[in-house]
């Protein structure tokens, strides 16, 4: 019997699975996965459907500069963890943001056109925020696996094409 | 003396799907739902300890059953998941692939002249091993009507009852059936009855979708007369690294092992590493793959529904086994692949009883399955 969670999991999977795909590879019919769908994007549940991009593969012209920062903030009686998020997660050059244990408080990764502009973002937007006390920024140099999916992994169908 | 094929290899031809590939090989662009094996590799783990062993130097052989160290891990991945207990010193084989392990029953279990049932549509190798062990065979074949299950009707039909020996597969490779506790009990009495042993393959025994695998080692007065193949290559997908492994009484396995040490000596020891870390911390890998193919069956068996083609909700291995619309099913398969590029074998290639039907593989991705689905919708209406 197929579970809601099935669903999630092939969505995950490939979120550009159809409806009536999923209704082939389920218990469900085609209006129960509608509505499924329709219940966790209204749970927020899923928050949103995305390719996922090998930018290094792309002609240079469309070429993104990503970025690992990592951030110290210091807290006081006013301020916790979920208000400094917020203002972070505002900014649209930030495309992930969490806090993590360890030697810094957060780990976010940021997005520009260029080395220069994510730097000014850095400098200009991040580190004047009171309560951050310290950012160490790293440019991602070569991305080889994103999501759960590995870029040129090699791994082509050499089956023969007919066998016992 | 010349080089000429001795009689008894003459006497088998060539296998049935060897037209289909061939003609397969010379297209470009195909999309084969025709593979008999997995489409995923092995865990990467498992071919991490394989690599891992070659730079430790660990190129010799093994022990001719098997290292050690993996026996012991089959015999309690065996009790574990098939309630199937065998003594990994006494009881059990480790061999290049269950392909092996059947050749060897078949030499060291049976005397030229002895006669060996097989249940059909079957695994292309078991009537040419028999033939090559100098063995007689009965075909068995099943029939859609049963969804291909073995039926002491059917057993009894074919002349079973005066064979020395009993082969079969479930879940099955063509068809993808599958059998439960229930109806084996049926073909084990059959088998007590008359005094048939039985070597059951059972290298799809982890890929089912609907109950859970039963082995007929575990039914009453079975395990004696019962040598159990299984393998690495299916549920592991580990296809290429030749592992499989029998297991049964110890005077079987013994006489097994006295073939085996002369010809085979021991089955590969970088395969052998890799199966080692594929049961110590592959499982979720297995797991995973399963639901996969569960995914796939449940499409592959919707699609043929809505577009007319009859096919028994085949609850095992990686196969469906529709009716073929046409009379002619290797000539369906011809044209299909010529037309559609969409490459199947016929059921007919995989012995008595397969006749009239296609087997086709769901071991391919679901966007592959999906345009071979629509190009076969589009050939059939």
């Amino acid at each position: 019997m197929s579970s809601r969670r099935e669903i999630l999991d092939l969505l995950g999977e490939n979120a550009r699975y159809t409806t009536e795909d999923l209704a082939h590879m389920t218990d469900f019919t085609e209006s129960e996965v509608e509505e499924i769908v329709a219940e966790f994007e209204d749970a927020g549940v899923i928050t949103g459907y995305q390719a996922v991009v090998n930018w290094d593969a792309l002609d240079t012209d469309g070429e993104r500069v990503r970025a690992t920062v990592e951030l110290n903030v210091a807290l006081d009686r006013e301020t916790n963890y979920g208000d400094i998020a917020d203002r972070i997660a505002k900014f649209p050059e930030v495309t992930s943001l969490r806090l993590v244990s360890g030697d810094y408080d957060f780990d976010l990764t940021v997005e520009g056109d260029s080395m220069r502009e994510v730097s000014h973002f850095i400098s200009d937007k991040v580190a004047p925020i009171p309560e951050i006390t310290q950012t160490v920024t790293h440019y991602i140099m070569e991305s080889y696996k994103e999501q759960g999916m590995e870029f040129d992994d090699h791994d082509d169908d050499d089956r023969l094409s007919i066998s016992p | 003396m010349t080089l000429e094929p001795a009689d008894r290899v003459d006497a088998v031809p060539p296998s049935g799907i060897r037209r289909f590939f061939e003609l397969a090989e010379e297209m470009d662009d195909i999309i084969s739902l025709g593979v008999g094996e997995p489409d995923f590799s092995a865990p990467w783990a498992a071919r991490e300890a394989a690599i891992t062993s070659l730079e430790r130097g660990q190129t010799s052989y093994t022990a001719n059953k098997g290292k050690r160290e993996l026996r012991t891990r089959i015999s309690r991945f065996e009790d574990g998941a098939h309630g199937l207990s065998y003594d990994p010193d006494d009881e059990m084989l480790v061999t290049a692939g269950a392909s092996e392990g059947l050749d060897l029953a078949f030499r060291a279990l049976l005397n030229p002249g002895d006669t060996l049932a097989v249940a059909q549509p079957c695994y292309v190798s078991y009537v040419p091993g028999a033939t090559f062990a100098g063995v007689d065979v009965v075909d068995v074949p099943t029939r859609a009507e049963d969804e291909f299950k073995l039926t002491r009707e059917v057993l009894e039909a074919s002349g079973a009852a005066e064979a020395d020996a009993l082969v079969y597969c479930y879940p099955n490779n063509p068809t993808g059936a599958t059998m439960t506790g229930d109806e084996l009990r049926d073909v084990a009495a059959f088998c007590r009855e008359h005094d048939l042993a039985v070597f059951a393959d059972e290298i799809y025994a982890d890929l089912t979708y609907e109950h859970e695998h039963t082995s007929i080692a575990t039914l009453p007065g079975m395990r004696e007369r019962t040598v159990v193949f299984n393998g690495f290559s299916k549920a592991f997908a580990m296809t290429g690294f030749r592992l499989g492994y029998a297991m049964g009484p110890e005077e079987a396995i013994t006489a097994m092992n006295r073939v085996h040490q002369y010809t085979m000596l021991s089955a590969p020891t970088t395969a052998q590493h890799a199966a080692i870390e594929a049961l110590d911390n592959c499982l979720d890998e297995v797991s995973e793959m399963t639901a996969q193919y569960d995914r796939r069956r449940n499409y592959v068996l919707s699609r043929f529904d809505e577009m007319g083609l009859e096919c028994f909700p085949a609850a095992g291995a990686f196969y469906a086994f529709p009716e073929c619309p046409w009379d002619d099913a290797d000539e369906f398969a011809e044209a299909l692949l010529q037309e559609e590029k969409v490459a199947v074998v016929p059921g007919s290639a995989f012995g008595e009883g397969g006749d009239g039907h296609l087997r086709i593989s769901y071991a391919t991705g679901l966007d592959e399955l999906k345009t071979a689905m629509n190009r076969i919708e589009s050939f059939v209406s």
